[in-house]
């Protein structure tokens, strides 16, 4: 039968696949050259673009720059506060909402904050952390707290963007999770019954083992997607004060679109690519790593 | 007990969840000097909606018609090339080599921060003229949406059982007869839940369309930011439209929540 087919297959394979091929190769892969292209050279715009080649300078530049070094630590450190919190949270959630019979109500309710755009959750957010006007002062007010400078003050600004973030995204891992636990053979679940499991030593001894490896996905997963973080910073704290709330996509941003330093803005694109590529390889081997310890 | 505290938490929870939006909506119906003062009661104003989509300056009801446009038209691209391509990869004979660079590309462009792929989208659509056109924006839209359209797709595509496919081979039937007639009528559901969230997504996104639209193109999210980036934050008109950019988010959860929890796992655990 594929001898019969073999002509027609051909131009089905490639008509069926140009399309995607097509969209990934000039609008991923050749801005990904040009980024790499881009990157050595100083750029100006006079009415079309002036390259002006500088070798490794803006590397070098990319080092002393005020922003890019700070963005990429305080984003590693912001991924890795948010991710740790957001899927124990997530894991209590999932574990209390298994035993509910209509629990596609709540789940409802609680995916709403990653389907709703998220400038408009930031835009949100920063009324409610208002310093004269907020909600959060107006009602430590009542319980008379002084008001909290909320995103002036800079630990308290990263403190504001991290609870924000898990509000945001710990639904994420609930909706993961819960599938996971849906996914159990109810067998499994009823022989532990019969066993005389109680709602504590069945979460611990039965569901948490089975679900580990969707525990570590979803962890991984958020760590990564972490780096993406950016239309929140940009309405509710512009990376400021100082660095305090600085994050790789925003020092791009700033660079490339704010002051127009496209070739600068295109080696810290580079560069983070770079960064990503290697933690999604590390990433990789750990859970490689973890699934094996997990099965032990 | 346990189910008595288990509501108790979800209860709580679900209010937490719920606070920021019921907090936007009732701004939205204050007059600027009752948010200014934090009366929690005032009297209802209709005034920010009516500046929003009544006054001269404000372009709001024309975003929301880019967005619609925008949406619909990358989320229709994203159906046609993912579908398509998903079928040929993942049901055909076909080089191996193929499939895993192309899904490891995808992978990857995935979980790469957009913004260090929209300053050469930039760049690329100010040299060919098309900074500010639909065109630029919508591919832009489909190409940032293409990885989360071929993963649900394929993940439903796998469901498809093998017989019908055998069947119709069987029966003389072209690839071309196959993919029209048998394989997208059944993923239709798939096809549903992909386009759901990637409208979603596409209605949701802010980060291209702060960079490639200007005024006459820009998008809801745009105008939101515009109202908070202003000299004098209006609060007012800020609440209102986010209340109204929050429609499709909440209709579609609210008719479609079983596609959106399908369509969210099969878009991230590999």
């Amino acid at each position: 039968m594929e001898n019969r087919l073999k002509e027609t297959d051909r131009y089905w394979n490639v008509l069926s696949l140009a399309p995607l091929c097509l969209l990934l190769f000039f609008l991923t892969i050749i801005p990904l050259l040009s980024l790499i292209y881009t990157s050595f050279f100083k750029v100006t715009w006079d009415g079309g673009y002036l390259y002006e080649g500088i070798g490794f300078q803006n590397f070098f530049d990319l080092v002393e720059n005020k922003f890019y070094i700070p963005g990429v630590k305080n984003t590693i450190l912001f991924a890795l506060i948010t991710v740790i919190i957001q899927v124990v949270i997530a894991y209590a959630i999932a574990i209390v909402l298994n035993k509910i019979k209509y629990r596609v109500i709540y789940l409802s309710i609680f995916m709403l904050p990653i389907l709703l755009p998220p400038i408009v959750i930031g835009s949100i957010w920063r009324l409610m952390y208002g310093f004269d006007f907020g909600l959060f002062n107006y009602l430590l007010s009542y319980l008379g707290v002084m008001p909290i400078d909320w995103l002036g003050d800079p630990k308290m600004a990263f403190i504001s963007i991290v609870i924000l973030d898990i509000w945001h995204w710990t639904p994420f891992s609930v909706i993961l999770l819960i599938t996971a636990i849906e996914g159990i053979p109810k067998d499994i679940l009823e022989a532990g019954l019969v066993d005389g499991t109680n709602f504590l030593k069945e979460a611990y001894y039965l569901i948490t083992p089975l679900i580990m490896p969707t525990i570590i996905v979803a962890s991984l997963f958020r760590f990564i997607m972490s780096f993406k973080v950016f239309d929140e910073i940009y309405l509710l704290t512009q990376g400021g004060p100082g660095t305090a709330t600085e994050v790789v996509s925003f020092s791009i941003y700033e660079t490339y679109f704010e002051s127009d330093n496209i070739g600068l803005g295109s080696a810290m694109s580079v560069t983070t690519l770079i960064l990503i590529i290697l933690i999604m390889y590390a990433v990789q081997k750990i859970y490689i790593k973890l699934r094996l310890n997990a099965h032990d | 007990m346990t189910r008595f505290l288990s509501h108790s938490l979800l209860v709580i929870l679900s209010f937490i969840f719920l606070l920021p939006f019921g907090w936007i909506a009732s701004l939205a119906f204050k007059r600027q000097i009752d948010i200014l003062m934090t009366n929690i009661i005032s009297p209802i104003s209709y005034g920010n909606f009516i500046k929003l989509f009544a006054s001269k300056e404000s372009t709001f009801s024309n975003d929301i018609l880019n967005s619609l446009f925008v949406g619909l038209s990358s989320t229709l691209i994203v159906l046609i090339v993912c579908s398509l391509a998903s079928f040929t990869l993942t049901r055909l004979k076909i080089e191996k080599w193929l499939g895993m660079i192309i899904f490891g590309w995808v992978l990857v462009f995935h979980m790469i921060p957009p913004i260090t792929f929209i300053g050469s989208w930039f760049v690329l659509a100010n040299s060919l003229g098309l900074f500010n056109s639909y065109s630029a924006l919508i591919i832009a839209h489909a190409t940032i949406n293409l990885p989360l359209g071929l993963f649900i797709i394929t993940n439903y595509m796998k469901e498809i059982p093998n017989e019908i496919q055998e069947a119709a081979v069987i029966d003389g039937a072209s690839n071309y007869q196959t993919y029209f007639k048998i394989f997208l009528p059944l993923l239709i559901p798939g096809l549903f839940t992909a386009g759901i969230i990637i409208f979603l997504f596409s209605w949701n996104d802010f980060m291209i369309s702060i960079n490639l639209s200007a005024k006459a193109t820009q998008t809801v999210p745009v105008s939101v930011a515009t109202y908070a980036q202003q000299y004098e934050v209006r609060y007012g008109e800020m609440a209102a439209g986010s209340l109204v950019s929050l429609v499709p988010g909440l209709l579609l959860t609210i008719f479609a929540n079983r596609y959106i929890v399908r369509g969210i796992t099969a878009g991230s655990v590999k």
